[in-house]
């Protein structure tokens, strides 16, 4: 076993052992990367215009999100109402 | 037109800030009016680089401020009439740039510059976003090495999503790959990864290679910025990367190890 494993870590370089690794890692985090359409904050900016001139909204409290999976895509707008209101409105579709 | 250049990398200490002033002074002795800001808030380090510390008198969070004019704060580089540096405050205050700040010393920057250098650093906060928020093109500087590699992947990220271009929907940033600190000896031995593994994982275009070198110390120690060592790799390397930045086609250089014959030849 051991001048197995010997033989097997000579083969492969240290190098490619990392190009190896940040590859799989790059490809994971793109994957994830690949959801957000590049016209979402545009879409968030102007969705937030139009909310607060009917309510007061803190910025950060508003989110849009695009999810995906095989059969459909649900775009998600969240918003948190100031503290006045104890509603939270939500609205999926 | 004035073009906004971010050096940005994630990860500290890969070589941005020398980048940035050899960079800018390239850009300056090719007859272009540059100007270079120390994003680096409460850790100035541009100036000393530079060797233009002892001339600091006002900053860029003075500008923003208004505690000083842009005139007032810029320090004219001694050795080329063409280059400009705004210094980092050394201030602790987290909040003391602010986006429309920075945007409106940028705007007023690019009616009178050629191209703005923004030095950024390290990580991802404030400082960092906002060097990168106004940019029209990205230098990310990475190391041969696992974890340069990854924050640089993710810095491309995020210039494609919080930038005032991808907010705004206009053309994305222009990113370019700079590999520094390379070691043509340690690639060949397979302990390093080589230009090409990293520009497969990052799926960029490769404007040069800077290899790692003593000279950069050097060059620090005295405050002059590598680039002026005319006879060093280093500042061949980075001369190259302003011709190429600036459209000529220069091949790559400082790649391959040179072997016992071109050694002796100086091939
Ligand atoms: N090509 C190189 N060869 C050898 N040393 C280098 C090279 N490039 C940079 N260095 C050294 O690495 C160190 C960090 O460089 P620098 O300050 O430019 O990095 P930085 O990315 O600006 O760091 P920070 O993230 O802290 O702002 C310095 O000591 C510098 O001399
Ligand atoms: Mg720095």
């Amino acid at each position: 076993m051991r001048l197995l494993d010997f033989f097997r870590t000579r083969r492969a370089s240290s190098a490619s052992v990392a190009k190896e690794r940040l590859q799989i890692l790059v490809a994971h985090e793109h994957a994830h990367r690949k959801r957000t359409p590049s016209y979402l904050p545009l879409l968030q900016k102007e969705l937030l215009a139009v909310i607060s001139k009917y309510v007061k909204i803190n910025p950060d409290d508003m989110k849009v999100s695009l999810e995906q999976n095989e059969h459909e895509e649900i775009l998600e707008l969240n918003i948190v109402l100031p503290e006045e209101s104890p509603k939270k409105a939500r609205k999926t579709n | 037109m004035a073009r906004t250049i971010v050096i940005t990398s994630g990860k500290g200490g890969v070589g941005k800030t020398t980048t940035s002033a050899s960079f800018a002074m390239g850009l300056a002795k090719n007859g272009h009016k540059t100007a270079v800001i120390d994003f680096d808030v409460g850790l100035r380090n541009l100036d000393l680089i530079l060797g233009c510390e002892r001339r600091v008198v006002y900053d860029f969070v003075n500008v923003i401020n208004q505690e000083a004019n842009l005139n007032q704060a810029l320090i004219r580089d001694k050795r080329c009439d063409n280059l400009y540096v705004l210094p980092a405050s050394q201030t602790r205050d987290k909040d003391a740039l602010t986006q429309e700040g920075v945007g409106k010393v940028i705007d007023e920057l690019r009616e009178d510059f050629d191209y703005i250098i923004c030095d950024s650093p390290a990580g991802i906060e404030r400082g960092a976003m906002l060097a990168m928020y106004y940019a029209d093109d990205a230098i990310i500087v990475t190391n041969p090495e696992v974890s340069s590699v990854r924050d640089s992947d993710r810095m491309l990220g995020i210039l494609a999503s919080k930038s005032r271009r991808s907010e705004q929907n206009e053309e994305p940033i222009s990113e370019y790959l700079l590999l520094t600190r390379y070691d043509p000896a340690r690639v060949k031995r397979g302990d390093m990864l080589s230009v090409e593994d990293v520009q497969e994982i990052l799926s960029m275009d490769l404007l040069g290679v800077i290899p790692e070198s003593q000279d950069i110390l050097n060059a620090s120690n005295s405050g002059d910025p590598v680039i002026l060592m005319e006879k060093t790799n280093a500042a061949q390397a980075y001369r190259d990367v302003v011709e190429r930045y600036l459209g000529e086609e220069i091949p790559q250089r400082f790649i391959n190890q040179k072997g016992f014959l071109g050694r002796l030849f100086g091939g």
